[in-house]
């Protein structure tokens, strides 16, 4: 049942630090665009339209990462008026790829990039959203998937669970029939610790997972750490598979830390 | 004597663009006084992390950057690689990138043009809106933008972020078979792009024209997609790998993206009309004639038609993938392999936007040591400051409603990508 019969809910749009990436999808739904639209309101999408409707909203599709201090007091404005919060892709679930600074000093990567540092005003850290306030659902991918997009949204329309999986590439590389890459060719892959979501595209391309969908639910990195050592993947080389888009997941960021100080 | 009157017009996030910006602008006694165009996009500092990665990590990562043209991206790196490595891929790799390149124009020009722009010209807020009125024309754009997502998809993997580009080639090519479906729909796609031709050069598109200095790439053969020389209307004649040595990027206060000028000249415009007037010779008869039909001469100087442009781009990059899936013969090999040396490399390709230009060092261990990109967003700001000024004393009279749209829609002639840029929009008018 729609959370008011009689109106459409109102979905909004919202963006922090990303590529746009992850709310394209919700544009690349070209089959299902349209009818989207005939049972939700899009009351605040900036990306798609100049329209604005005030809210509170049924739901919310929070984009990006917070990088700085203006953006981690919005955040808590977007949640005051969302019913649902979801968020979508890595940036937003664990920082994404910008999380990488979170290694570094801030005040170095700006002098790199920036010419005037005085100019930006930027955090140490790039957090996800459920960093800051209550998320109640979090959508991986690095993009997301668009069908799982709608899955959610539907799931939260409808006030069922979400049907998305939390178990390991690994599964959906076994049912698409591909062959292991790590046990045919030898190459690294981060499969067996990643969420699954992407339908294993990459092992199905002939190269090695790189996890955009970060740690799956049941992820044992420690033990995918040796197993790799095993194989004798260098010490930086390893440091470097888990510093990627999601390199502040609590597991592949304790996995870095762990390596680099070892 | 009468007071003098100021009034700013504000617009605070600017819709329809990809990414975080305003515009501020500020009229004195009917007189623009300031016109900022602001990117509050925080900063990614993609340069800063590209250091000490892989030389081969760099088109996954890069590809990050922007989640409309992630391959334009992917091809800059790869190509800048290559150039290091001294990799020289074979015709038929060459062909399939160009067939993704075709991709990714089609989704990105139609996406533009039918879903973020159209709407302007027609007075909708938007494309959802349109589609209510003109169910055909929204639906028709929606398709077309598929078929671009799945050529994208066939050889990408999927359509945001790609995993099968790699230097050298790609991880997995695909089977003739495979274009087959394809290759039938794309015979549809060209219909569905001599109609979008037919629908934005029948827009109401406002008399509007400046003097611009219109940089892009030009290749000895082809209509430019990630070769060629870097060229000018004001006589730049520049290889790719002198890039830095004629532009240069300034950092200033109201942005989170570099401004990149001219050293010589100043402001300079990249995207659909640069690369248009500067290749026209270079567009197939047909789609010359296309163009023309449209009401189109061999240069434009209207930034308001930009649509038109891209629509005929779109055809082009039909006919363009047509072509390619027509002569292509499978590889032996996906991709070129090459012993690691250290150097300097340059790669530069026409993103859908405009030009984007990347810079790579590399160590004899293949890691990344320096990276500088300039995407096409920061390159054109000042242009697109530029139009602003030329444009609002024609058009100050409107109701500040109606004037604030009015510049919305002269930003979003250059389908600015502000999450690229920075490394924008909120209108502010004042007036006094």
């Amino acid at each position: 049942m729609p959370l008011h019969p009689n109106a459409k809910p109102k979905l909004a749009v919202w963006k922090f630090a990303s590529c746009d990436g992850c709310q394209l999808s919700l544009l690349d739904c070209e089959d299902d665009l349209l009818a989207i639209t005939d049972a939700i309101q899009i009351a605040y999408f900036p990306e798609a339209t100049r329209a604005v409707i005030k809210g509170p909203y049924e739901i919310s599709l929070v984009e990006g990462s917070i990088t700085t201090p203006h953006d981690a007091e919005r955040i808590h404005k977007i949640r005051r008026v969302s019913k649902v919060l979801i968020t979508i892709g890595a940036c937003a679930t664990s920082g994404g790829i910008q999380a990488l600074k979170n290694f570094k000093d801030v005040n170095k990567f700006i002098d790199i990039v920036y010419a005037n540092p005085q100019y930006i005003d930027s955090l140490q850290n790039s957090t996800g959203i459920a960093d800051h306030v209550k998320v109640d659902f979090e959508l991986r991918g690095c993009p997301i998937n668009k069908n799982a997009l709608v899955e959610v949204c539907n799931a939260y329309l409808n006030r069922r669970k979400p049907n998305i999986p939390t178990y390991s590439v690994c599964m959906e590389c076994k049912r698409r029939g591909n062959i292991c890459v790590m046990v045919r060719n030898g190459t690294t892959c981060l499969g067996p610790v990643t969420q699954a979501g992407c339908d294993a595209i990459c092992p199905a391309y002939n190269r090695g997972c790189y996890s955009c969908f970060g740690p799956s639910e049941d992820a044992n990195a420690k033990a995918f750490s040796i197993h790799l050592e095993e194989t004798g993947i260098s010490r930086e080389n390893l440091i470097r598979l888990y510093r990627g888009f999601n390199a502040n997941a609590e597991e592949f960021k304790n996995e870095s830390i762990f390596y680099e100080q070892k | 004597m009468s007071k003098s009157k100021t009034k700013t017009i504000n617009v605070d996030y600017l819709a329809r663009v990809e990414g975080e910006g305003s515009l501020y602008l500020k009229i004195k006694d009917n007189k623009v006084q300031d016109i900022k165009f602001k990117i509050f996009e925080p900063p990614r500092f993609f340069e800063a992390f590209l250091r000490d990665r892989h030389y081969y990590e760099a088109p996954d990562i890069t590809a990050r950057i922007c989640g409309i043209c992630p391959i334009a991206y992917q091809m800059g790196a790869v190509h800048a690689m290559e150039d290091i490595l001294e990799i020289s891929i074979p015709k038929q790799i060459r062909e399939l990138r160009r067939l993704i390149y075709c991709g990714e124009w089609i989704e990105s020009h139609v996406l533009h043009a039918y879903m973020l722009h159209a709407p302007d010209f027609l007075g909708y807020q938007d494309a959802i809106e349109l589609a209510k009125d003109h169910p055909d024309i929204v639906t028709e754009g929606l398709e077309l933008k598929k078929i671009g997502n799945e050529l994208v998809t066939l050889l990408g993997g999927r359509e945001i972020h790609p995993i099968n580009v790699k230097v050298g080639g790609f991880y997995k090519l695909p089977s003739k078979e495979e274009f087959a479906p394809l290759y039938e729909r794309l015979k549809w796609a060209k219909k569905a792009a001599y109609s979008m031709i037919k629908v934005m050069s029948s827009l109401d598109i406002p008399e509007f024209e400046q003097d611009y200095e219109f940089v892009a790439l030009r290749h000895e053969d082809e209509y430019p997609f990630n070769e060629g020389r870097l060229v000018s209307n004001k006589g730049l004649d520049i290889d790719i790998a002198d890039f830095g040595k004629h532009f240069q990027e300034e950092h200033v206060k109201h942005s989170t993206s570099l401004h990149c000028r001219l050293k010589e000249r100043g402001a300079y415009h990249v995207g659909p009309l640069a690369r248009y007037s500067l290749n026209f010779d270079k567009l197939s008869s047909e789609v010359q004639k296309a163009a023309k039909d449209a009401g189109l001469q061999e240069e434009c100087y209207n930034p308001f038609k930009s649509i038109v442009i891209r629509a005929v781009e779109t055809l082009h990059a039909v006919n363009e993938a047509i072509r390619i899936i027509e002569n292509y013969k499978e590889p032996k090999k996906p991709y070129i392999e090459a012993a690691i040396k250290a150097g300097i490399g340059h790669g530069c390709t026409e993103a859908p936007r405009g030009i984007c230009h990347h810079t790579y060092s590399i160590d004899g261990d293949g890691l990344i040591t320096n990276a500088v990109i300039v995407p096409p967003t920061s390159q054109n700001q000042k242009s697109i400051e530029g139009d602003l000024e030329a444009l609002v004393p024609s058009i100050i009279d409107l109701p500040d409603d109606q004037l604030s749209w009015r510049c919305e829609q002269a930003i979003r002639n250059y389908d600015p990508c502000i999450s690229c840029s920075c490394h924008f929009l909120k209108l502010k008018v004042d007036r006094e």
